[in-house]
């Protein structure tokens, strides 16, 4: 029943008459993918990155590096930037956990590598330095670019199943068991013979590899990428509010985020005109729920339905 | 070339010490509440917002505006802790962190509402007044803010180190519980720190403005290297945060002049990932 | 959850704050929407702004003047958006605006912006009136519904090496050689690249090119190797907030220069004049500009500051984004979208007060568009080249300190 339900919400976008209903639905589903990658780590594994721009800027570079240089079909980005995100969260993963980096010390880590990223794509070469990749606009399907936004909006729906997909697993599998018990205490954890190490750099590796994924389909979507659209600072604060107003550690926490957040930035959009007032009350609104719900909106979902939430009881 | 090296470094030092007085409120407030305060950079722009309209509208050099402008932001700093980050967070990490994350939001946009999005500057009786050394030139507001610092830097490990009220911050930075216990009030304890931290941005502000620009975004030109400076002199450590912001402001300098200026920040990130890699409690730090 | 849609959706048809001008007088032509895309919050928000004001000054002049007339007065009506800085919000916008019956574009401040909206817009084959967006591919990538008054980033590059080719001989020629300090995203460095090839050609030879990083937060080391190289000038192309550092380290550091020359320079401005009189007098900056010698540009900057107090070049960009779609459909007499990008196609608009005569589009760009040398003199701004349109002598070279 409650999948029939999930399903038919997310259909809704395919029937609406309207192109920009869709772009906020599909803008809405794609944050909430990232927020859902980001969630695999940060919210399962307990690895709050303030980086993970870096995964989606290396998945947006490899998808447009890969087309414009080498002439590859834009589909084969995702798979490739797939792989590329995957090491380069295997990367940082193995780097900082061996050195035993957690709490804010990896966070600010996972800051640092996402501008170390940034200034390289800014001054080589091959990523076009500053100039930025612009990928030629060509529509079609064959070719990963959509005229009608409901196009757009399947292929994220379909990245958001698959996110979500692993955020099931990993609530009722051994690997997220393994994660879970990490998260909560990796002394106890280690104690039961779970390779810390090991259970953290995947769960990045994975999230990471997931989310660059979603740097392809912005590149495809947009057409153009540079420096500080795929490594910026403000994609990683993007993902990780979502998530965690959502309900870190939660299944649907990242969806809930990603709808509440859209509403309220869109909405505030399009009542106040003047400079500045919009994201100020977008501001006041995130003060207001961390304030009335810190367990994320998740936490109430759960709460409704007399079930414990949240990241800690996961 | 030689000159050039030397004179990269000296004025790496000079820069160094602005970055040291921007890290030194972080690392107080790290040391205490053991948070990483986003809303470092936009408290940084409020101060320097201050200091402009002081010396814009009603002619007071910044100088002069210092110890007003440092004071109505431990003000500020107090206040926002104590209603605002302490209240929505209830002290838990994470929900601090996005409270400060939200602040900033705020204090950002609120900013740019009042005084528009251009970069502003001031031309004061300083402002090209500079100090020769050999053949060096030396802009003599940088030398000041250097100057002052080393003595703040000074003057903040006296107090947490001499004074009682030090004394308690250090006893709830340490053991909140026992704290309590002794009949210390955390929640207040953490809006003093805050607000003392908030209070050396104030400082700050003034002393930057000179040889800077404002505008609502120039926090974030300072946020990234604060947080390294912190980690690097081991976060909590005003010696440390002197220490860092020194090394970091000659890695920058020498980084540019080796890399050039465009490659050149991937010194810092680089310092940065190092020390967080191999040395994760910084220069000064004590073990976690 | 269906309270959520059911919110997002008014969300949506709101779209953009609608400003409304009120109908005068009865039987009134259904207003033609515009919609004016810019980022009016984020990094970008001042200039972002000033294009907006502009805009909507445009639209208020138009609709005093009685409306299109040839759609039987109707009137303009704008729509807002904030684009935040951000191409995906810039295309949300494009969307939302298209749905709410806009019948023509201007934006977005940023090439990187404008390169989404107008590929957003073409989508729908809704004329784009490009402000400022300096970026060559804009134009170039073959979009039918895409317009551009203003020049692009060759032509500006071209016209700044033939201004200070002009510029340095008729003062003898003292410039010989130059260092060029730019930095490396976009702007500078496909500008850069241009100027480069191009000074050896009027007589000036580059000792070293110095790229920097955005942000920089000091520039006494760039600023010691320029005078190293002992340059007779510096070219500086940047943002406002490295130029206005750079430019008092200039200063600061004693650099013995000819002059300065800024290409686009971001922080040249009145404010900056202003606020820093002593390291702005006589700096030399390749911009946009109004044609001084026009009556109409004077009145038009004392209504500016009499509104907001600062004057820049982004107000006519606006101004004139605006000016060039309403005299489209005047001359279509509709709003419709093919005979409106029929009627830009073929547009020989000549009421307007900046230096580039009547517009002559060729692939969407206006081909007479150039931009002119300012200089800042005596606190205020003044044209110092072409002659046709100086208000000023050039002072070059500049005293010495």
């Amino acid at each position: 029943m409650k999948w029939v339900l999930v399903g038919g919400v997310a259909a809704v976008p395919f029937v609406l008459p309207s192109q920009s209903m869709v772009n906020i639905a599909m803008l809405t589903a794609f944050s909430a993918f990232l927020g859902q990658c980001w969630n695999i780590a940060g919210g399962f594994g307990g690895l709050t990155s303030f980086g993970h721009a870096v995964f989606f800027g290396s998945g947006a570079y490899t998808g447009a590096i890969l087309q414009t240089r080498y002439g590859v079909n834009p589909w084969v980005g995702l798979p490739a930037a797939f792989l590329v995100g995957g090491l380069v969260g295997a990367g940082i993963g193995a780097a900082s956990f061996r050195a035993g980096l957690r709490g804010s010390y990896f966070a600010l880590v996972t800051l640092a590598f996402a501008e170390v990223f940034r200034v390289l794509s800014n001054s080589l070469e091959f990523t076009q330095g500053g100039l930025g990749i612009a990928i030629p606009l060509k529509v079609s399907a064959w070719n990963f670019q959509f005229a009608d936004r409901r196009a757009t909006y399947a292929v994220v729906l379909v990245l958001l199943a698959v996110a979500s997909g692993v955020a099931v697993w990993l609530t009722k599998g051994r690997m997220g068991a393994r994660l879970a018990a990490v998260r909560e205490n990796e002394d106890a954890a280690a104690a039961l013979g779970v390779d810390i190490v090991r259970t953290k750099t995947w769960a990045l590796a994975l999230s990471g590899g997931l989310a660059a994924m979603g740097g392809v389909v912005y590149g495809q979507t947009y057409l153009y990428i540079d420096p500080s659209i795929g490594f910026g600072t403000e994609r990683s604060v993007e993902m990780l509010l979502v998530a965690m107003i959502g309900g870190a550690g939660t299944v649907w926490g990242p969806v809930l985020g990603a709808v509440v957040l859209h509403v309220v930035a869109d909405v505030s959009r399009a009542f106040i005109a003047t400079p500045g007032f919009a994201p100020m009350v977008y501001g006041v609104v995130l003060l207001v729920i961390i304030a009335v719900l810190p367990q994320g909106l998740a936490g109430v979902w759960a709460q409704v339905r007399g079930t414990p939430g949240g990241a800690r009881d996961a | 070339m030689l000159e050039i090296y030397t004179a990269a470094l000296i004025n790496g030092l000079l820069i160094g010490g602005v970055y040291a007085l921007v890290a030194l409120g972080l690392t107080l407030i790290y040391g205490v509440l053991h948070i990483v305060n986003f809303a470092h950079g936009s408290l940084l722009m409020v101060a320097m917002f201050a200091a402009w309209v002081l010396a814009e509208k009603a002619g007071v050099s910044p100088y002069a505006a210092l110890p007003v402008v440092a004071c109505g932001m431990f003000a500020v700093g107090w206040a926002l802790y104590r209603y605002v980050i302490g209240r929505v967070s209830r002290g838990e990490d994470r929900a601090i962190l996005l409270a400060t994350l939200g602040v900033s939001v705020v204090l950002d946009n609120l900013f740019l509402a009042i005084f528009g999005g251009d970069t502003r500057q001031i031309e004061g009786d300083l402002t090209f007044a500079m100090w020769e050394v050999g053949p060096l030139l030396l802009a003599v507001p940088k030398v000041i803010a250097f100057g002052v610092s080393l003595v703040l830097a000074g003057g903040l490990w006296a107090f947490m180190a001499r004074t009682d009220m030090g004394r308690a911050i250090r006893a709830v930075a340490k053991e909140p519980e026992g704290a309590r216990l002794m009949g210390i009030r955390p929640e207040r304890v953490f809006a003093l720190a805050y607000g003392i931290g908030i209070g050396c941005l104030g400082a700050a502000g003034c002393l930057l403005l000179p040889s800077f620009f404002v505008s609502p975004h120039v926090g974030s030109v300072f946020v990234l290297v604060a947080f390294t400076i912190v980690v690097l002199g081991g976060m909590g450590s005003f010696p440390g945060a002197v220490v860092g912001g020194l090394l970091i402001g000659v890695t920058e300098s020498l980084g540019g002049l080796v890399l050039g200026e465009s490659l050149g920040p991937i010194g810092i990130s680089l310092v940065f990932i190092a020390v967080l890699l191999l040395r994760p409690t910084g220069l000064f730090g004590a073990a976690r | 959850m269906s309270q959520f849609l059911r919110l997002s959706r008014r969300g949506a048809l709101a779209g953009a704050a609608t400003l409304a001008m009120p109908a005068i007088g009865g039987a009134q032509a259904a207003p033609v929407k515009v919609g004016l895309i810019h980022p009016v919050t984020g990094a970008l928000a001042g200039a972002g702004g000033r294009c907006r004001a502009g805009g909507l000054m445009a639209i208020e002049d138009i609709n005093a003047a009685g409306g299109i007339k040839s759609m039987g007065g109707a009137k303009l009506e704008a729509i807002l958006g904030d684009a935040q800085g951000r191409p995906e919000i810039a295309t949300q916008l494009v969307d939302q605006m298209a749905e709410a019956g806009a019948a023509g574009f201007t934006g977005c401040f940023a090439s990187a912006l404008g390169l989404a909206a107008t590929q957003a817009a073409a989508k729908y084959n809704i004329p784009f009136s490009i402000d400022s967006g300096i970026a060559d591919a804009i134009t170039t990538r073959g979009l039918k519904n895409t317009f551009r008054f203003f020049p692009n980033n060759s032509t500006a590059t071209a016209d700044a090496m033939a201004a200070l080719g002009a510029l340095n001989k008729a003062a003898g020629s003292p410039a010989k050689t130059a260092v060029i300090v730019h930095e490396d995203s976009e702007f500078g460095t496909n500008s850069v690249k241009l100027q480069a090839a191009m000074l050896p050609g009027i007589g000036i030879e580059v000792k070293a090119l110095l790229p920097h990083a955005t942000p920089t937060r000091d520039f006494t080391n760039i600023v010691l190797r320029i005078k190293a190289e002992k340059p007779d000038i510096v070219l500086i192309s940047n943002y406002e907030n490295e130029y206005v550092l750079l430019a008092r380290t200039l200063v600061q550091q004693r650099v013995d220069l000819v002059s300065t020359f800024s290409i686009s320079g971001g922080g040249f401005n009145l404010k900056f004049a202003k606020e820093a009189p002593t390291v702005a007098e006589n700096m030399i900056d390749f911009n946009h500009w109004h044609n001084p010698k026009d009556p109409r540009s004077v009145a038009f900057r004392k209504r500016v500051e009499a509104a907001s107090g600062f004057y820049s070049w982004e107000h006519p960009f606006g101004y004139f984004a605006v000016k060039l779609l309403a005299d489209a459909w005047e001359r279509a007499g509709s709003a419709d979208k093919e005979r409106a990008i029929a009627a830009l196609n073929g547009s020989t608009m000549a009421d307007h007060f900046m230096p580039y005569g009547p517009t002559k589009f060729t692939n969407g760009q206006n081909s007479g568009a150039h931009p002119v040398a300012l200089q800042i003199q005596k606190g205020d701004m003044t044209v110092i080249w072409p002659n046709e349109v100086s208000d000023a002598k050039a002072v070059f070279p500049r005293p010495k300190a």
